[in-house]
């Protein structure tokens, strides 16, 4: 139904750019699909966790590993239309190169009734390389409830 | 017996390493956080600002942000009580540029939403060896006994990593 992906694209889009700290990161969604998102952050020197190095932040990294998981567990057709995070786990395998735009990837691999099960993979412009992994658990809200 | 050190003599060092640690870091400055200090412990604080929002909606925090929030809070602390004995035995910082711990891993809990309001943090290092440590961290924004958000993490220490 490419109609209705568009439409939902479109939401995801203008919602995410909604989100104030997302925005200020200068967060953009790559791309949707069901129960995946991707979305990119570029380098930003004001994001700099090691001024000696030009690496960004753990905490930058953090904040679009939540908001890709989030955007996923949207998009996945059983898990509603809001989510709040539960629990995230982050694990730092490389400092991201600096100048480079990291990359995270979010997949919602489970849904139950309540809680949305998420892992995604961040990485810079060496895809082969991982910067960071995450997996998290999310909530799901249902409208009837 | 020796002489206790005038009052200003030991808030400036005090103030200096706590100042060399968090000045440089142009993420702590673009998140706004600073740090309370009273003796040896630190209060990370996260003044509000409409720009730290997750969802517009409730309002609550960012997960993000609280994320970074914990893990600036978490690394300073771990920084800040490596430092301290050697700072306050020598009576003056090291030489050259310190180096912050590497972050392994991060773990946020999130209890409740994050409020549009300032919100604290304080972290405890649980363990502190040679090259690892562990340290845990507890946010909240009202109440002290009401934690919105906790954090565990395990660090590299600064020098311990690639053989040079």
């Amino acid at each position: 139904m490419p109609a209705l992906m568009s439409d939902t694209e479109t939401i995801a889009r203008q919602f995410i750019q909604a989100l104030p700290h997302s925005r200020a990161l200068g967060m953009e969604l790559v791309s949707i699909g069901e129960g995946v998102a991707v979305m990119a952050m570029p380098y930003n020197p004001e994001l700099v966790g090691d001024p000696q190095t030009g690496v960004i932040h753990g905490g930058a990294v953090s904040a679009l590993m939540d908001t890709a998981s989030g955007t996923a567990v949207m998009c996945h057709p059983q898990a509603g239309f809001s989510t709040a995070t539960l629990d995230l786990r982050i694990d730092y395998m490389r400092p991201a190169t600096p100048g480079q735009t990291i990359r995270a990837r979010a997949e919602c691999h489970h849904v139950t009734r309540t809680v949305a099960f998420v892992r995604a993979v961040a990485t810079d412009d060496d895809e082969s390389r991982p910067v960071a992994m995450a997996t998290g658990a999310f909530t799901v809200e249902r409208a009837e409830r | 017996m020796k002489r206790p050190e005038p009052v200003a003599v030991v808030k400036q060092r005090r103030e200096g390493l706590l100042r060399a640690l968090v000045d440089e870091v142009p993420y702590i400055r673009f998140m706004g956080i600073r740090f309370d200090r009273r003796g040896d412990e630190l209060t990370a604080v996260l003044p509000y600002r409409d720009d730290l929002i997750g969802n517009p909606v409730l309002p609550a925090l960012h997960g993000g942000a609280t994320a970074g929030f914990l893990e600036i809070a978490a690394m300073i602390e771990l920084a800040w009580s490596t430092l301290w004995e050697g700072v306050e035995a020598e009576g003056a910082l090291p030489q050259g540029p310190l180096r912050l711990p590497k972050t392994i891993d991060f773990t946020v809990d999130y209890l409740r939403a994050g409020l549009p309001r300032d919100a604290y943090a304080r972290a405890r290092v649980n363990r502190s060896g040679r090259r690892y440590a562990s340290v845990h961290v507890e946010a909240w924004q009202d109440n002290r006994a009401r934690l919105f958000a906790q954090g565990t993490g395990h660090f590299l220490m600064p020098g311990s990593g690639t053989a040079k």
